[in-house]
């Protein structure tokens, strides 16, 4: 698995070579503005400020129930929301997910929504159904990609994807999304649930996909993963954004330390990872 | 009752259910992409079959008027769509599809010697009539309310279906009509006489059916109806939008309908509101599949085809009433060894 060669860059799009080596700020790919969700009356995020770079891992920790995965729902048009997604340029006010996955923007989400009475191949081909609608017909390669980085499912393609183990249908979900050639890639707990070698497996999947230059926006229970892996990090909690700065530089920080990384917490059988 | 009459009955029903297992499939195929029950499926019937016998007259098919009408109603819906998300480009393409293609089917309806083309190129119009209006029906109205419960959509159904039964006795008239057959071929096969027009009813339900199976089984627009109606989020995230799904659907969905009229009109005199009873029979078999099995729901077409030939023999004037208390014990054996099918929410 460390043949991950270089020159196969079919999967990232748009990688801005000057962007990326220049120590500055990289382009924007992701801004959110000031965005407020609400389950009736109760809010579930209010006032969410968030940025990703070009290229960059950007993770956003927090506990349960704290609006990770609201907010992400939200930024890809599931959810209503007020405020404002700018996104590669373009400014959304009401963000819908069929534009924005037309436009470069995939979620993998917290449930996976797996096609689970199809096999691993169609649930993948189905992945570049909107680059296919939209005339690039490129799936064969993108799948030898997708399946270079997860021998596992090619292992497995014919496989009815109901009747995968929990990390294959994790690999699964990220495959399909990488499908779509994603610009900006949103990933909602990708080791819920899953062994340490498979959470590792996963993690080192993250870090080869930013090589290639997809951006990345990374909703972590596991923080001590997240924060290694990421370049950035946002701390959400109850609904707002408590903290945020470099990741190395959050993973330091005693308030962190103390509620996502000390020992003896929730999170210590993954830290074993 | 001899082996002859017995086999005749047989052929009978085995045509019908070839019919009903059609309807069977496209009622199913909208409820689980879209959750509605689609009772208009059978008025699809009745408008492909008597537009077919407005061509064959000669006289430009009145289905015409509520094509262009659902058309431009279509366009008008879309262009302010188009308009207020500040997407001018798809003005040109929303007025071509909806008020330019009515438009060149009405110029080629009034320039064309209907009564004399050819067989094949009658049926063609009337198909091209009558399975456009699908979509626009999805997208007129059943997209606007696509989140709305089962219950709502099959309200809206009921609707839909006494609205399109109006419409044709305006379009058709009272009287009944029958087309010529395909074929006046008569085979022999052992002791039973075979007509040609069973045989066309088989073959192209058959090779509608494999069409199907090839189109879910192998395109990536199939995959994606499918995908939809496995997971709707699921599929959202993918690209795959609802409407476009639903508009597909209804596409194929009035397609089956409008083929099976065309199919059965020279075997049955229609009436403008005969689909209803032809689409409930249908709809009884696609119960008998769950509203889920595609292979149950065929296979319970084609019985409710043999009983209903064979009561028809027995007791023709109550031959519906059979048909219908036969399959009930049928349906409680599903309800107790099938489980339900969901509503979602
Ligand atoms: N559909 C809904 N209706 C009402 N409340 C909801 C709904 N979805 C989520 N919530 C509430 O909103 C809050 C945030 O939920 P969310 O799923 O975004 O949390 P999370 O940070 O992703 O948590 P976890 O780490 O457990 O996945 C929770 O209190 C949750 O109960
Ligand atoms: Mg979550």
């Amino acid at each position: 698995m460390n043949g991950m060669s270089v020159e196969m860059n079919v999967i990232g799009q748009t990688i801005d070579e000057a962007g990326k080596s220049a120590p500055g700020t990289p382009r924007t790919v992701l801004e959110v503005r000031d965005l407020c969700v609400a389950y009736g009356k109760v809010e579930a995020l209010s006032n969410a400020n968030l940025r990703v770079g070009e290229g960059q891992i950007v993770t956003v920790i927090g506990p349960n129930g704290a609006g990770k995965t609201t907010m992400l729902s939200a930024i890809m048009g599931l959810l209503e929301s007020r405020g404002q997604v700018i996104f590669d340029g373009e400014a959304e006010y009401v963000p819908r997910v069929e534009r924005m996955v037309a436009r470069g923007m995939n979620l993998v989400p917290e449930k996976r929504e797996l096609f689970a009475e199809m096999s691993v191949e169609d649930n993948l081909l189905l992945g570049a159904f909107q680059r296919y609608r939209s005339g690039k017909r490129d799936h064969a390669e993108t799948m030898k990609e997708v399946y270079h980085l997860f021998p596992r499912l090619e292992e497995r393609k014919a496989q009815l994807a109901g009747t995968l183990s929990g990390g294959e249908r994790q690999m699964l979900a990220v495959g399909r999304a990488l499908m779509a050639k994603p610009k900006l890639l949103m990933l909602d707990e990708p080791s819920l649930g899953l062994a340490p070698l498979i959470v590792r497996e996963i993690f080192r999947i993250i870090g080869e996909l930013r090589r290639r230059g997809v951006s990345i926006l990374l909703v972590e229970q596991n923080a001590r993963a997240a924060l290694q892996v990421a370049d950035y990090a946002y701390v959400l909690e109850t609904g707002e954004i408590s903290m945020e700065g470099p990741a190395k530089q959050l993973a330091d920080d005693p308030r962190v330390i103390e509620a996502y990384l000390g020992l003896g917490g929730k999170h210590q059988d993954r830290l074993a990872a | 009752m001899d082996i002859q009459i017995a086999l005749l009955l047989a052929q009978d029903g085995i045509t019908n259910g070839a019919i009903y297992a059609l309807l069977a499939l496209a009622l199913v195929l909208v409820f689980a992409v879209t959750r509605v029950i689609f009772i208009p499926q059978g008025e699809f019937v009745a408008y492909g079959a008597l537009t077919l016998v407005m061509i064959q007259a000669g006289t430009v098919p009145a289905t015409l008027w509520l094509l262009l009408g659902a058309g431009v109603l279509a366009a008008a819906v879309d262009a302010r769509g188009a308009l207020a998300s500040g997407q001018k480009g798809r003005l040109a393409g929303v007025l071509a599809w909806n008020v330019g293609y009515p438009a060149v089917l009405a110029a080629l309806l009034y320039g064309l010697p209907l009564a004399t083309l050819a067989l094949p190129l009658q049926v063609l119009l009337a198909l091209l009539v009558v399975v456009p209006m699908g979509p626009l029906m999805y997208r007129l109205i059943y997209q606007p309310i696509a989140a709305a419960p089962v219950l709502i959509l099959l309200i809206v159904s009921v609707a839909v279906h006494v609205g399109m039964v109006g419409l044709g006795l305006l379009f058709f008239g009272a009287e009944g009509s029958r087309t010529p057959a395909f074929s006046e071929a008569r085979f022999e096969l052992g002791p039973m006489l075979v007509n040609g027009q069973t045989i066309w009813v088989i073959a192209a339900s058959i090779v509608l059916i494999v069409a199907l199976y090839l189109f879910f089984g192998r395109t990536i627009y199939g995959k994606a109806l499918r995908a939809t109606a496995m997971n709707r989020n699921g599929a959202r995230l993918m690209g795959i939008s609802p409407a476009l799904a639903g508009r597909l659907t209804f596409l194929l969905a009035a397609l089956i309908g409008a083929l099976s009229g065309v199919l059965i009109a020279p075997i049955t005199t229609i009436y403008y509101d005969t689909g209803f009873l032809i689409g409930l029979k249908g709809f009884v078999a696609a119960i008998v599949g769950g509203l889920a099995s595609y292979p149950i729901a065929a296979a319970g077409a084609v019985l409710v085809g043999l009983l209903e030939a064979f009561s028809s023999f027995w007791a023709s004037a109550y031959k519906e009433v059979i048909v219908f208390t036969l399959i009930i014990p049928v349906l409680l054996w599903r309800s107790f060894t099938s489980h339900h099918v969901e509503e979602e929410e």
